[in-house]
């Protein structure tokens, strides 16, 4: 890893510990409060801060675990670095689509 | 010094990198070292064994070898205090190639100081003054506290990420940079923090301690790399990289 991959890697985390708290606290706010899929839907559509919340979400643990698999992979198998970096990429884009689709499937009407 | 009845049973690594351990009896003495019963096989039982020694007092960093497993400076580990059930098993250090019996070729080692920039940069001449260094600098502390390295391997041969990653400097060489970093002296920090930076540098140390666990000196590679890495973070973010 280098200083580029260090800071990605690094301010992805740091975004990410504010977005885990605030994603855990609604998970039990919606199971304490009894929300039905309708009644969580009813919010998430076409709100532009669900968007925004999930949205960074996504695109901060596609980054920062497609960084941590180059890791694993430099280390722990026969590959290159560029040959890790590709496979890496590769998962992190899988992330970022999977992630994506989750995301839109509850924020557009 | 009274001698002990009892016989030590010492296993030591014979041949290169493709060879086995074998076993001898060693005379049991007081304040008997690990590099004694080394030299006590050599001398005694079979003269062929192949290992290094200098000083025998700790200064040199010469007779590291993989002590029951723990890479060890053997001048200074008494037999009483690491031998179980009067058994020894010493090979070579491990992460060096082995060149026979227990000498490791420590160029790779010394190959990476080189390529952490750990030579001093000069920035005056003999005809300026005398740098006039504060001991009580920031810099100055952080050098301090980095710069008894006896250059022993230990920690190199200590480090998972050395093993797992045959491109990375090690903690001895980063800690190295470290303490030239802190060198209001040195000139050769921006050649350095890009070395440092690169891939195979500071950033892929995982903080596993290893190498201020066992290093014989009590320094903490691992501090002198979390220092660069947020030294060379911040060139980086400041566009100096």
């Amino acid at each position: 890893m280098n200083v580029r991959l260090y800071l990605w890697q690094r301010s992805t985390a740091a975004l990410m510990v504010p977005l885990v708290l605030l994603h855990v606290a609604v998970i039990f706010y919606a199971s304490r409060r009894g929300l039905s899929a309708t009644d969580i839907l009813a919010r998430t559509r076409g709100s532009l801060v669900w968007t925004s919340f999930y949205g960074a979400f996504v695109i901060a643990v596609a980054i920062h675990a497609a960084i941590g698999v180059r890791n694993v992979l430099v280390e722990w198998s026969p590959l290159t670095d560029r040959g890790a970096g590709i496979l890496a990429s590769a998962f992190g884009v899988l992330l970022f689509l999977l992630g994506a689709r989750a995301v839109l499937a509850v924020v557009v009407p | 010094m009274a001698d002990s009845s009892s016989d030590l049973s010492v296993s030591l690594w014979r041949g290169a990198q493709d060879g086995r351990y074998e076993t001898y009896k060693v005379p049991l003495r007081e304040n008997q070292t690990v590099l004694d019963v080394v030299t006590f096989v050599q001398r005694h039982l079979d003269p062929t064994l192949a290992y290094r020694f200098a000083c025998r007092v700790g200064m040199c960093g010469s007779c590291a070898m993989t002590v029951n497993g723990q890479p060890r400076w053997t001048c200074r580990t008494h037999v009483a205090s690491v031998a179980k059930g009067g058994r020894l098993t010493i090979g070579p250090l491990v992460n060096l190639p082995v060149i026979k019996d227990l000498a490791t070729d420590l160029r790779p080692f010394f190959e990476k100081w080189q390529d952490a920039k750990g030579a001093f940069v000069p920035s005056r001449t003999r005809h300026d003054d005398i740098a006039r260094v504060r001991p009580d600098s920031v810099e100055r502390i952080a050098a301090d506290a980095a710069i008894e390295c006896i250059n022993c391997a230990i920690c190199y041969a200590a480090c998972d990420t050395v093993r797992w990653n045959s491109d990375y400097l090690g903690p001895a060489a980063l800690n190295r940079a470290w303490t030239l970093v802190n060198d209001e002296r040195d000139a050769g920090n921006t050649e350095r923090l890009q070395a440092v930076a690169a891939s195979g540098g500071c950033h892929a140390c995982h903080s596993h301690q290893s190498c201020q666990e066992l290093c014989p000196q009590h320094l903490n590679p691992t501090a002198s790399i979390a220092g660069l890495k947020r030294r060379t973070m911040w060139a980086y973010v400041r566009g100096e990289l």
